[in-house]
């Protein structure tokens, strides 16, 4: 939220209270818990907090998710960006095109009861209830970079689950090469679609070595809550590597296909944005340029960086491909 | 006489609102004091100015039209006004533009201008505005004379670009652009049909 102009001493309590609502004793006391329980199967995981541990009031309002894992495999030492703003700036054209539009309008969808349909290549089909869809999963906290196409970015404390365990469960055949994910269509729910700003439902898609990757999460919430609804609630997509539009939010459906899919910005503007859509500072979009972003909170633009700092991990999944090409 | 004074401090007053309630916002977001500029300050700056712009550049143009309908022949007397409020707003945005986004970084910024036509077409515009602004005085109109109306007309073209430029820089909705050019459309569509009957 802040312009950093004023000196760096002048530490202000915006920037140092919402980030740590699931910081305080009695979820220590929880994580402490499920870490004794979990850490043999999970591997390397360790409790690391932040500098900042005063607890104190936060703007959330949500409800608090327990048994959260947090997962330290992929350690970020960047400061985290405000509940605030991670909940007030969003772009999901379903309640609106302009950023703040979801967050004032998103309160309509309900997001329970909420059925999942899952179809395609795959041997457990079935309309699944969102509660049974998550509940056989341990919750693991990531803290991940969030860029936008748009060139800037954030930093988000997501809950979820790795979205590997949920496709092994659903058992894919041999056949299925991509994930296709849909969001809700629904006009009553989601003002934003009564216009045709883009073709409804939106759709996003994954190939399925990016979906069977570590790093890419389901999420169900964001600093140790239940997602709020402007963020996705129920469950959307995260994949820090891209760039944000291919975390499709609230989705209704998940489809196995052996084609790749067309997703909703490439159908828009296929000459502007394309499937893979890796964070890649050098492909710019025609229009503006990738090299660097605004870290939301933040005055001067930052570099962006290649596959968005993730590029040891994920790298190889494009191994000889042309990514100006494939972008 | 009197009352044409007070109506052009009313003007000024209006036109100055979205600067005054942009400083508010500035004001508040520096206080850390919750405020309406989001939480990318600088590119709700950018859209809220450039958006003032194009109002005011379209309703510098709406003048001529107004008058000639309903024979209001005093709103000649706003249009220097209104069209260097337009100029004011232009200048917010490449302010902001140079300053608050690029930071001087004049490299990246230059990179833009040449390599993005929806930029290009900005910077055109307002270039073109600069000699517009500076020969808007009345000395400038007696030294120009005839030269001077030719010289203005220029306006149709920095009112095209802004547009044009407006809907460039616009993900996917294009709503609030399309409301811009069906406005300059009629207005310099009226200045079209005028002139042949005038023919």
């Amino acid at each position: 939220m802040k312009i950093n102009i004023k000196k760096q001493s002048d530490v202000k309590s915006s920037e140092i209270t919402p980030e740590n609502i699931y910081h305080n004793r009695r979820k220590f006391i929880q994580d402490s818990i499920k870490i004794g329980v979990g850490a043999a199967a999970l591997g390397s995981v360790a409790l690391n907090f932040p500098e900042a541990l005063a607890s104190g009031a936060s703007d959330a309002s949500g409800k608090t998710l327990n048994n959260i894992i947090r997962n330290n495999i992929y350690p970020l030492n960047e400061k985290m960006t405000s509940y605030e703003a991670v909940t007030t700036y969003n772009n999901f054209y379903e309640f609106g095109t302009d950023k703040e539009d979801p967050a004032l309008n998103a309160h309509s969808l309900k997001t329970r009861p909420w059925t999942i349909k899952i179809d395609g290549h795959v041997e457990k089909p079935g309309d699944y209830d969102i509660d049974d869809f998550i509940r056989p999963h341990d919750l693991e906290e990531r803290i991940y970079r969030m860029r936008c196409v748009e060139a800037w970015s954030m930093v988000i404390p997501w809950v979820g689950i790795p979205l590997a365990d949920i496709i092994k469960k659903l058992k894919p055949t041999s056949n299925a090469k991509y994930v296709v994910f849909e969001t809700l269509v629904d006009k009553e729910q989601m003002p934003g679609q009564r216009r045709e700003v883009i073709k409804w439902p939106y759709v996003e898609g994954l190939r399925m070595d990016e979906a069977m990757h570590p790093l890419t999460l389901m999420a169900v919430g964001l600093y140790g809550e239940e997602l709020p609804n402007q963020n996705g609630a129920p469950m959307r997509l995260v994949v820090p590597w891209k760039y944000g539009f291919k975390g499709i939010k609230s989705i209704v459906r998940m489809r196995f296909v052996e084609d790749e899919p067309n997703n909703s910005w490439r159908r828009l503007a296929p000459n502007e944005y394309g499937f893979f859509a890796n964070v890649n500072p050098t492909v710019d979009h025609p229009r503006w340029s990738q090299a660097s972003e605004r870290r939301i909170g933040e005055f001067r633009r930052r570099e962006t960086l290649m596959f968005n700092g993730y590029g040891d991990e994920v790298a190889s999944l494009y191994t000889g491909m042309d990514l100006k090409k494939y972008f | 006489m009197k009352r044409i004074i007070y109506l052009k401090i009313l003007v000024h007053i209006v036109a100055l609102l979205p600067f005054c309630w942009l400083s508010w916002q500035g004001y508040l977001l520096m206080n850390d004091q919750s405020n309406e500029l989001t939480a990318n300050p600088i590119q709700f700056i950018h859209h809220f100015t450039g958006n003032w712009a194009i109002r005011f550049i379209l309703l510098g143009l709406a003048i001529t039209p107004l008058r000639k309908i309903f024979g209001w022949n005093r709103l000649i007397q706003f249009r220097r006004m209104i069209g260097l409020y337009a100029f004011f707003y232009v200048t917010l945005h490449l302010s902001n533009f140079v300053i608050l986004d690029y930071y001087f970084d004049w490299a990246a910024i230059l990179k833009e201008i040449i390599k993005r036509p929806a930029i290009t077409f900005g910077m055109v515009a307002i270039l073109l505005l600069i000699p517009l602004a500076i020969t808007s005085t009345k000395g400038w109109i007696r030294r120009l004379q005839k030269n001077w109306i030719k010289l203005h007309k220029l306006i149709y073209g920095i009112g095209i670009l802004a547009v044009i430029h407006n809907i460039m820089m616009v993900k996917a909705d294009i709503f609030m652009p399309m409301i811009h050019i069906t406005l300059l459309a009629l207005l310099l569509g009226y200045r079209f049909a005028f002139r042949e009957r005038q023919a």
